[in-house]
């Protein structure tokens, strides 16, 4: 007894020494128990994992970074749309044609929302898909290796912001443009835009076992800006819900002139029967160019092809394929319900939530009760199809997840609050601030069926004064609530990279086992890897050098290469020949105009490097692999262009 | 039979059990004598197995050549950038290795290196001369075997 109220003073003093210790910033002591009790939920011991995982989109970093939940720690940078000279990702030969577009290399991006491949509804957690926003483009991350394994180009789109979601059995991963543009494209005054320019709905298929990428439809809709979307699920599988705005057709000023109409839409899509109507050889063929990027795991290599056609599909050719959804206050987040049932039009420019029902949809459609058209799409009367109003009191709502309890979650960005409310009766049971402007939010399988509804992540535009000031330049906050309870409780702050517009979640359990380790040595099939260190070899084809070499703890083989000469263009293929976990090495040779490069065990990569001046130039590991990494280095003796040194190569004079 | 002589020091725990304690005990505790042992262990590297997975190696009178050579194709991928096969090179030699180890310890050193050179003092002894600790290239068992196949040819 004695010695439990003595351990318990112990703990007493203790907890309000370390409280005393980290509350020398700018809140008060006064709340130190809820303090420590909120540290214990979101304290991750050392060693000790997450229990989810959280791939946020890094917006005008063009890349998708991978965090933790509940610690908010970042593990990594997955390059996706940027180069990336940490690794090499766009630099070296292998993954430069990952960047092409039919506008060249386009070295950067503004990604967007990434998404969680799904079976049945529920995450399989086996790809992540993420939207380029500026030059079109969709890519798929594998879950297994982390990398970025294939990028499409999607073409007649501009600004491609309804993207990337995909359908429940990831049938599709959809594209939906924000801008509408001349289709084709063409040379036209920019005033004869309504009527004239056409907003592109694009379905890409996904390939249930390699994940490879087609796309096998565009629907031309009506030159609105398609904003947000998001699949039916469950029993509304086989619709997408896109928001819309400007339905106006402004195209300049859209502040003011694109907020004329009292209501927008959300365009209600039928895929199916799409899907069915191009399966009997519907759609008509138009000519395009756009890029379809694939990196091959065996051959660490990426190949870059043209495609010269698109299928496009009017929606007026498929009756009962598109009807439009009136809804206040140019919508921006369009989500639907776990159930399938309620489709939320988030009207930004608005206090309330509208809330239609998609039973009452199909019941609108069946009798015909429409309210005239656009463009000759069926619109549905509002009243009719409208399930509730969600009266938040708060201003400017953007987006809305949901959790396993039949609750909703919506932020509001100038009011910067997240709102609980409950689905179905549509009553606010919460609201807590957020720090500040929040905009997407985020719950672990939030866009499926099944939500995993422990915590929600705000994602926020705004951060000023939450951590230390860094100049002008500030990474965005993030706040992590506990929404497990009645009642949202705001546990922890973190920066997030670049702008996360959005985020996928997902427990750590489905796909922290099949993370890969290594790449095997003997499954290399690139063309300038060598297997052992025997084949390394050192070959000129006119003004080109390439170099096959092999590096291990800690040297390069050859490691002495000479017979290079000012003028040439040289090929490091370097194949790191560890097969042992997290032994990367790195290459970085001095005065190269591009970047590292930073090889996995197994895997091979190829620098470029143009040598001007004559000299011994010096290549080493950046990667500290070993008590001998300052050791790994080697020597590359470049003599003037009309030399007649042969080429040599060597490791320990041999 | 060369022995293998080294040292170990022996640190009594309970000097550090008590700093990380201090909190959990009454300060008035004298703390206790620090002891510091010195040990000398002799090794006969013909009977040291090493630690690691494998236990038993039967070798058959005659080498087999067919494993051999599958051992040989595995150790020039796996294992040449680090060894020659006669020469001291970033690791030892493996030539005449069953001279000098058991079958078992070479499996091991093979399959187990990051263990074997904290824990076997044979492998500590040849980290402590080479400096450069042996990567682990994930074979499998029977991957070990052809290469200690191989070994016995050269």
């Amino acid at each position: 007894m004695k010695s439990i109220l003595k351990i318990m003073t112990l703990l007493f003093s203790a907890s309000v020494l370390l409280s005393s210790c980290g509350n020398n910033g700018k809140s008060s002591g006064n709340n130190s128990a809820l303090n420590s009790s909120n540290a214990e939920k979101v304290y991750v011991a050392p060693g000790e994992y997450d229990e989810f995982y959280a791939f946020m989109s890094g917006g005008y970093s063009g890349n998708l970074t991978v965090y933790g939940l509940p610690s908010g720690r970042m593990f990594k940078e997955i390059p996706v749309f940027s180069q990336f000279p940490t690794t090499g990702y766009g630099y070296s030969e292998e993954t430069k044609p990952m960047l092409n577009t039919s506008f060249g290399m386009v070295p950067w991006d503004d990604s967007h929302h990434p998404d969680i491949s799904q079976t049945n509804g529920v995450l399989d957690g086996r790809w992540v898909f993420i939207n380029g926003n500026n030059t079109p483009r969709i890519a798929r991350i594998s879950l297994k290796t982390f990398e970025t394994e294939e990028i499409i180009e999607v073409p007649n789109s501009a600004g491609n912001h309804s993207s990337s979601f995909i359908t429940e059995n990831t049938e599709y991963v959809v594209a939906g443009t924000r801008f509408s543009v001349p289709v084709p494209q063409a040379d036209l005054p920019i005033n004869e835009y309504k009527g004239k320019f056409k907003g592109a709905l694009s379905f890409i298929s996904v390939d249930k076992e390699t994940g490879r990428m087609g796309i096998k439809f565009q629907i031309l809709m009506p030159g609105f800006n398609y904003d947000l979307s998001h699949p039916g699920r469950d029993k509304s599988h086989g619709w997408f819900f896109f928001t819309t705005y400007n339905t106006e057709e402004a195209n300049s000023l859209l502040e003011v002139n694109a907020s004329q109409n009292d209501k927008d839409f959300i365009a209600a899509i039928n895929w199916k029967k799409i899907e069915e109507y191009v399966n009997n050889g519907g759609g008509t063929k138009m000519p395009t160019n756009y890029a379809h990027n694939v990196y091959d795991e065996h051959t660490h290599t990426a190949t870059s092809t043209m495609v010269k056609e698109v299928l496009t599909v009017n929606p007026l050719d498929i009756p009962g394929a598109v009807y439009f959804l009136p809804t206040p206050k140019s919508p921006h987040g369009c989500d639907v319900t776990p159930s399938g049932e309620y489709i939320i039009g988030n009207g930004k420019l608005s206090a309330d939530l509208t809330v239609h029902s998609f039973a009452k949809m199909l019941d609108a459609i069946e009798n015909k009760k429409f309210d005239g058209d656009a463009y000759g799409i069926p619109i549905l009367k509002y009243e009719d199809i409208l399930a509730g109003v969600v009266k938040s009191g708060g201003l400017g709502p953007l987006h809305t997840e949901f959790d396993d309890k039949g609750n909703a979650y919506t932020t509001f960005f100038i009011s910067s609050e997240v709102v609980k409310w409950k689905i179905g009766t549509w009553e606010v049971i919460d609201r807590k601030p957020t720090y500040y402007s929040v905009g997407h939010l985020m719950i672990p399988g939030g866009n499926s069926r099944k939500p995993f509804g422990k915590y929600v992540v705000a994602m926020n535009k705004i951060t000023k004064d939450r951590y230390l000031p860094t100049g002008p330049e500030l990474e965005h906050s993030a706040q992590l609530y506990d929404i497990s309870g009645e009642k949202m409780e705001l546990i922890y702050d973190f920066p997030t990279h670049g702008e996360p517009h959005y985020a996928a979640g997902i427990p750590a359990d489905l796909i922290k086992g099949n993370s890969q380790k290594i790449y095997r040595l003997d499954e290399n099939k690139h063309p300038y890897a060598i297997t052992s260190p025997d084949q390394a070899k050192v070959t000129r084809n006119g003004k080109e050098v390439h170099i096959s070499m092999a590096m291990i703890r800690s040297h390069f083989t050859p490691d002495n290469i000479e017979g290079v000469k000012v003028g040439d263009k040289v090929y490091f293929h370097i194949t790191n020949h560890e097969q042992d976990f997290d032994v990367p090495h790195g290459f970085a040779m001095i005065g190269a105009n591009n970047s590292e490069l930073l090889i996995m065990p197994g895997q091979t990569k190829t620098l470029t490097w143009e040598p001007k001046q004559v000299g011994v130039w010096p290549f080493y590991c950046t990667d500290f692999c070993s008590a001998l990494h300052q050791e790994m280095q080697g020597y590359v003796r470049v003599s003037p262009a009309n030399s007649d040194i042969e080429l040599s190569w060597s490791l320990d004079g041999e | 039979m060369r022995k293998i002589i080294l040292s170990v020091f022996v640190l009594s725990l309970a000097v550090l059990v008590s700093c990380g304690d201090k909190t959990k005990k009454d300060s008035t505790e004298a703390p206790k004598e620090e002891v510091v042992k010195e040990e000398v262990v002799e090794v006969d590297p013909m009977q040291n197995k090493g630690v690691g997975p494998i236990t038993s190696v039967t070798l058959a009178a005659e080498v087999d050549q067919e494993l051999a050579k599958k051992g040989a194709e595995v150790y020039k991928q796996m294992c040449s950038a680090c060894h020659k096969a006669e020469k001291k090179f970033v690791g030892p030699a493996p030539k005449g290795i069953l001279e000098r180890r058991t079958p078992e310890w070479v499996m091991n050193m093979i399959l187990n290196p990051e263990v074997m050179v904290k824990e076997d003092p044979i492998a500590k002894a040849l980290l402590a001369e080479y400096l450069s600790p042996m990567s682990n290239q994930n074979l499998t068992e029977e991957q070990a075997r052809a290469v200690l196949e191989y070994f016995r040819t050269l």
